[in-house]
């Protein structure tokens, strides 16, 4: 791939657990990503804000709370308001099928569930943009 | 305990035994035998393991009786014969009068203790009407925004019977002052209301990270309530020093323990330094560790637990009183080791982990539901998890004894080499300048993201097995659990009920009490009393915690707490 992949990882609403996230980060890391991990306590306006400024090619969200059929929808929102829907949502956490479905149909691309490996994300997230850069 | 002769034949008789077993050893063996902390265990353990040549003082010293310092072997006496552990399951969600609606079930079934989750929003310091609230509220838990809810969730129920166990850390003194204004209204006096609070704050900025005000501000909180409950609610549990979300965040078995350990000990430290007697308030602390999947270091954790806090509260804080030498823990089974994969394999998991617990001595139990990687636990589910604790407790038989497992050469070295781990941790602690230099310059956050990052490249190289996830799995597998989902409309009534109460409630004392919280966070004073005045005239927790966080301002993660290295 020539251009390296720039992904930013980030916590949305209240919810403060990073254990998945902070594997994620140094996963994509040690595979050659560059990674921007926001932190806790992100609003929606907040993530869209640092992935355009950062010009990434993906955001990455974990959400465990359950407010992801809130919180994705609202990220989803603010990417079309900023004109930034060229960027890749995808996301991982405790979402059960049916949400993951209907969040997919929305527009998020991947929803990784409890147990998925970091390699495929990583291989899912080489293709997406490599197919997305064609 | 041993004669030199003896451990000399058994050293000979070792090395022979170790030559013919290499032979099998070559042919057959994994290349590392380890725990789940990446821990290197021995095949074998005997008298040679355990540091005992010669040395009469070794049982006395490291071992002892039940009830007896240095409390190895358990807190109490008699253990599981006279009181088995209590059965304390973890409930809440929606509405404060749905939550009231279980409780009052689960008296009904015959509890008598109640334990109560609150939402995110709650635990955050906003109420339900706040931006940041939405999507959130009633999802973790129940909601409260003011004494109002709580009049609600405790409405038929008599503080004087129950004891109540409230997980809250940042706005924990919120909840309490809610609470007691309750038990003031049901004419119950404080010296009768009994309970636990968790308002271990350190833990949020270690693991958990639902933090508000900065570390010392936050101290101050827990210092002022100690003093007041010490003073006014002397059944109270002031705090619960919890291992359990270190150990979830990705911590090993001893980071747990010396993370925990360390944080127990700072709050004695603050408590001494704003003038308390350490054994007024000692006696109210207890703790909480994870019961994760490795059977035998688990054991070891908690024996190593109980001798370290001893000799600690004895040798270093002068403690008098044998109550303030007394390790007292609940635990929880690990729900970081439960796999949404063939969830049905997290009731054997939870059963295992849940007999370690019992075989480590613990005073209190909850036993996850095996749904809980898939959404909130269904009520099916909770009471699988209730049943397997019955089942350890009625049919194992291992009740019947104390301590069952001391003695053996392997859990006594465990316990050993355990201790002496936490001792080097506490002393790279102290050389980095101590707990809140070590959480400001995000040294146990860095630990634990290592650790974390180092299991699950163990599960994905395959060097750990892991039932239905990494071996065994089952590609066409169809999740069968019913999933149980929190309505919309929660959300709704909750902000309208909030809305209700500001404004009905008394502009003038509201007002009168809310600048009165102002003065005494910037000055001096018990803000825990400042706090009670607050919740007895409806300032909502959203308020008070506002005050706080325009006088203290809000904690930020530093940079270097963010990644694993």
């Amino acid at each position: 791939m020539s251009e390296k992949i720039r992904v930013l990882l980030a916590k949305p609403g209240l919810d403060g657990h990073d254990r998945g996230i902070k594997v994620i980060a140094a996963a994509f890391r040690d595979a050659g990503m560059e990674v921007i991990y926001t932190g806790l306590r992100q609003t929606p306006r907040m993530i869209v804000d640092a992935a355009v400024q950062e010009d990434v090619d993906a955001v990455g969200v974990s959400i465990l709370s359950g407010a992801h059929m809130t919180l994705f929808p609202a990220i989803l929102d603010e990417m079309k308001a900023r004109d930034a829907s060229d960027i890749l949502l995808f996301g991982g956490g405790i979402i059960p099928d049916s949400d993951k479905q209907e969040l997919e149909k929305m527009g998020v691309a991947r929803i990784f569930t409890p147990g998925a490996p970091t390699e495929e994300a990583i291989k899912w997230l080489r293709k997406a943009i490599e197919e997305k850069r064609k | 305990m041993f004669t030199k002769s003896f451990m000399d034949n058994l050293n000979a008789r070792l090395i022979n035994w170790n030559k013919t077993a290499e032979k099998t050893r070559q042919r057959k063996s994994k290349p590392r035998f380890f725990t789940v902390s990446g821990v290197d265990i021995d095949e074998l353990y005997t008298p040679a393991s355990i540091n005992t040549e010669g040395n009469d003082d070794y049982y006395f010293d490291k071992i002892g009786l039940p009830g007896e310092y240095p409390y190895t072997r358990g807190v109490h006496h008699t253990m599981y014969r006279t009181r088995l552990w209590t059965m304390r399951q973890f409930a809440g969600m929606g509405t404060p009068k749905q939550t009231n609606e279980r409780f009052k079930y689960l008296l009904k079934s015959g509890g008598t203790g109640l334990s109560t989750a609150f939402d995110l929003p709650t635990l955050m310091g906003y109420d339900s009407d706040h931006s940041r609230s939405l999507g959130e509220v009633g999802k973790c838990g129940v909601a409260v925004d003011s004494l109002a809810d709580m009049e609600i969730l405790f409405d038929g129920i008599d503080l004087s019977k129950v004891s109540t166990s409230m997980t809250i850390n940042s706005s924990a003194s919120m909840a309490l002052a809610m609470y007691l204004c309750v038990a003031e209204k049901q004419g119950v006096p404080f010296d009768q209301v009994r309970g636990t609070l968790q308002n271990d704050i350190l833990k949020e900025y270690i693991a958990q990270k639902e933090f508000i005000f900065p570390p010392r501000p936050s101290l101050r909180l827990i210092t002022d309530m100690m003093e007041y409950c010490t003073k006014h609610v002397p059944q109270w549990n002031t705090i619960s020093i919890s291992g359990y979300h270190i150990r979830e965040a990705g911590a090993t078995a001893v980071q747990e323990l010396a993370f925990t350990l360390a944080d127990g000990f700072q709050y004695v430290e603050s408590a001494i330094e704003a003038g308390q007697d350490v054994d007024e308030f000692a006696p109210r602390l207890s703790y909480f560790f994870n019961a994760h999947s490795d059977f035998f270091e688990e054991i070891a954790k908690y024996r190593a637990a109980r001798r370290i806090y001893a000799r600690y509260m004895k040798e270093k804080y002068g403690a008098k009183k044998e109550r303030s030498w007394l390790m007292r823990f609940h635990t929880q089974t690990a729900g970081c080791s439960l796999t949404a994969q063939q969830p049905e394999n997290n009731i054997v998991r939870v059963a295992l982990q849940a007999l370690s617990g019992v075989l480590g001595g613990t005073q209190s139990l909850h036993t996850n539901s095996m749904d809980e990687t898939l959404a909130l636990p269904s009520e099916k589910a909770a009471k699988i998890a209730l049943r397997t604790q019955q089942v350890i407790a009625h049919e194992s038989g291992v009740v019947n004894t104390i301590d069952p497992l001391a003695g053996s050469y392997f859990v006594e070295a465990l316990t050993d080499k355990m201790e002496a781990e936490v001792e080097a941790y506490f002393e790279e602690i102290e050389r980095r300048g101590g707990v809140l230099q070590c959480i400001e310059e995000g040294f146990f956050q860095r630990e634990l993201a290592k650790s974390a990052y180092r299991y699950q490249r163990e599960i994905e190289t395959k060097e750990r097995t892991i039932v239905g996830v990494n071996d065994y799995v089952e590609d066409d597998e169809e999740i069968e659990i019913p999933i149980l989902y929190i309505d919309k409309q929660v959300e709704t009534d909750q902000v309208a009920f909030v809305k209700k109460i500001r404004a009905e409630r008394d502009g003038t004392a509201v007002k009168e009490t809310l600048d009165n919280l102002r003065r005494v966070a910037r000055g001096e004073g018990n803000t825990f009393e400042a706090i009670l005045d607050c919740s007895r005239v409806y300032v909502t927790l959203g308020e008070m915690c506002d005050v706080l966080r325009e006088e203290w301002g809000e904690y930020v993660e530093p940079a270097s707490a963010m990644m694993a290295s």
